[in-house]
């Protein structure tokens, strides 16, 4: 029978959730890294045993971990990420000029061939690669506009309230050049080239809190995900606003219909359905909870406007966390499961896509990431 | 030299940590021994690139904060000769 992995970072240490393919019964590893951010764990499609994560803290800065036995033991690996070229400026918060200074690895990206290769989205935003299982990193620079032809306007790009975050890396299964990453609060790009030139990807966002809302750049885009089958298609959770591209992104429209609220931090794609999609709406961006208080992941099967809310066995009454942007992830069983994690420390699993739920932990520090292996 | 907790967890070190270091006894020439010895502690205390002290790591030697002495200073003799150590600690900020 299959197994399911499911890789939490939490504000304080990492987590490893172990479950059989019935996804009732879990073994509750950790934490591993104690003490330590964990802004996310994510294991190698090629080798489910090679996982990554990224360690680190306001005092010590980015260590970065490996694990080759599937998170039974690990070992630090390099954790030099030094921008290349002069790192120039983007955006402050008052808009004036403020140097590219690295702060930290929001995520990590294992290569879908090779167990060697992996990408790292940091704050301040930029994308790195390591081709040696995380040893040496380099960043593909051309994203910021650095000796490349493309323009990505990466002076005019500006923290979101989060920092200024590549959070967001999604591979092409189908096209090995094609990379889309986002940024907050810069929007979303795409390389055809594999990371030597980029593009942004940014038309119909609106963005109201922007002086041109319509604007190439500066769209706090806060998560993007695809369906492997139908890698042009894409959907995107916004700010405000839940969007969908079907084209890789040239163009998007707003798919966020009967949703008692648009603003969240996690989208995600059914493993089997690829128009079937979770979010997980929270109330406003000053009010970071469920609406009434009421934890509700809200599904369509319809590749958005037609959404249904899943509430069984989750919370609906004096519930008031957050599902941050990398908290939500599905396997790849039959019935295809679904997990969130929240600021609260629970981890949630359905086991039946979304009709059910119950907590695999309750009481874990905030959760950042949720990752899951089906092994 | 004494190393914060986390950081000992980092290295899997003990509370204290012995170095070989060549006079002139500095910071730095103590954290190119610690860091060679221990990879892993690169870029926790000082900064790649730059190699300044991370903002909330603070030293201290003989009761004294040399935080901000510099990291080419010459460290008191007693840290120089093994009879007291340097200490990093981080700052209290929270978290």
């Amino acid at each position: 029978m299959s197994r399911v992995r499911v890789l939490v970072g939490t504000k304080k240490g990492a987590f490893i959730l172990d479950s059989d393919g019935m996804r009732k019964d879990w073994k509750v590893s950790g934490p591993f890294f104690a003490g330590w951010e964990i802004y996310h764990v994510k294991g190698s499609p090629v080798d489910p045993n090679r996982i990554y994560a990224s360690q680190s803290s306001s005092w010590s800065g980015q260590v970065l971990q490996r694990s080759d036995d599937g998170g039974a033991t690990w070992a630090a690996v390099g954790n030099k990420f030094m921008y290349e070229g002069a790192p120039g400026t983007h955006q402050w918060y008052d808009g004036t000029p403020h140097p590219w200074e690295f702060r930290r690895v929001w995520h990590l990206e294992p290569s879908l061939t090779d167990a060697d290769t992996v990408y790292a989205g940091v704050e301040d935003a930029a994308l790195f690669k390591s081709t040696d299982g995380g040893a040496n990193w380099d960043e593909l620079a051309g994203l910021r506009g650095y000796g490349a032809g493309q323009d990505t306007h990466a002076p005019a790009w500006q923290p979101g309230a989060g920092g200024m975050c590549l959070h967001t890396i999604i591979l092409d299964p189908s096209n090995a050049e094609r990379m889309y990453i986002a940024i907050s609060a810069a929007g979303a790009f795409r390389t055809d080239d594999g990371g030597k030139n980029w593009k942004p990807i940014n038309k119909g966002l609106v963005s109201p809190f922007m002086p041109n809302p319509s604007a190439e750049v500066g769209h706090c885009v806060h998560h993007v995900a695809m369906h492997g089958s139908r890698p042009e298609v894409l959907f995107m959770q916004k700010h405000w606003d839940v969007m969908r591209s079907d084209n890789a992104g040239d163009t998007w429209h707003e798919v966020s219909g009967n949703l008692p609220t648009d603003f969240g931090f996690a989208i995600d794609v059914h493993a089997h359905e690829p128009e079937t999609i979770y979010v997980a709406p929270i109330k406003s961006d000053s009010e970071h909870f469920p609406l009434e208080g009421k934890l509700q992941v809200w599904r369509s099967k319809t590749g958005g406007n037609e959404w249904e809310a899943l509430t069984k066995g989750l919370p609906q009454q004096d519930c008031y966390v957050n599902v941050l942007r990398d908290a939500m992830a599905v396997d790849k069983l039959d019935t295809c499961g679904v997990y969130f994690g929240t600021t609260g420390g629970q981890v949630y699993a359905s086991a039946d896509a979304g009709e059910n739920w119950a907590p695999i932990v309750r009481d874990l520090p905030a959760v950042l990431s949720v990752e899951v292996q089906t092994l | 030299m004494v190393l914060p907790q986390h950081l000992r967890t980092l290295a899997g070190v003990g509370a204290e940590v012995s170095l070989q270091v060549d006079a002139p006894v500095t910071a730095a020439r103590v954290l190119d021994a610690l860091e060679a010895r221990y990879p892993m502690l690169k870029g926790t205390i000082r900064e790649y690139g730059t190699g300044k002290r991370r903002a909330f790591m603070r030293f201290f030697a003989c009761a004294e904060d040399w935080s901000h002495t510099g990291m080419e200073a010459e460290l008191p003799g007693a840290v120089a000769e093994g009879k007291e150590p340097l200490l990093i600690l981080g700052a209290i900020a929270g978290g």
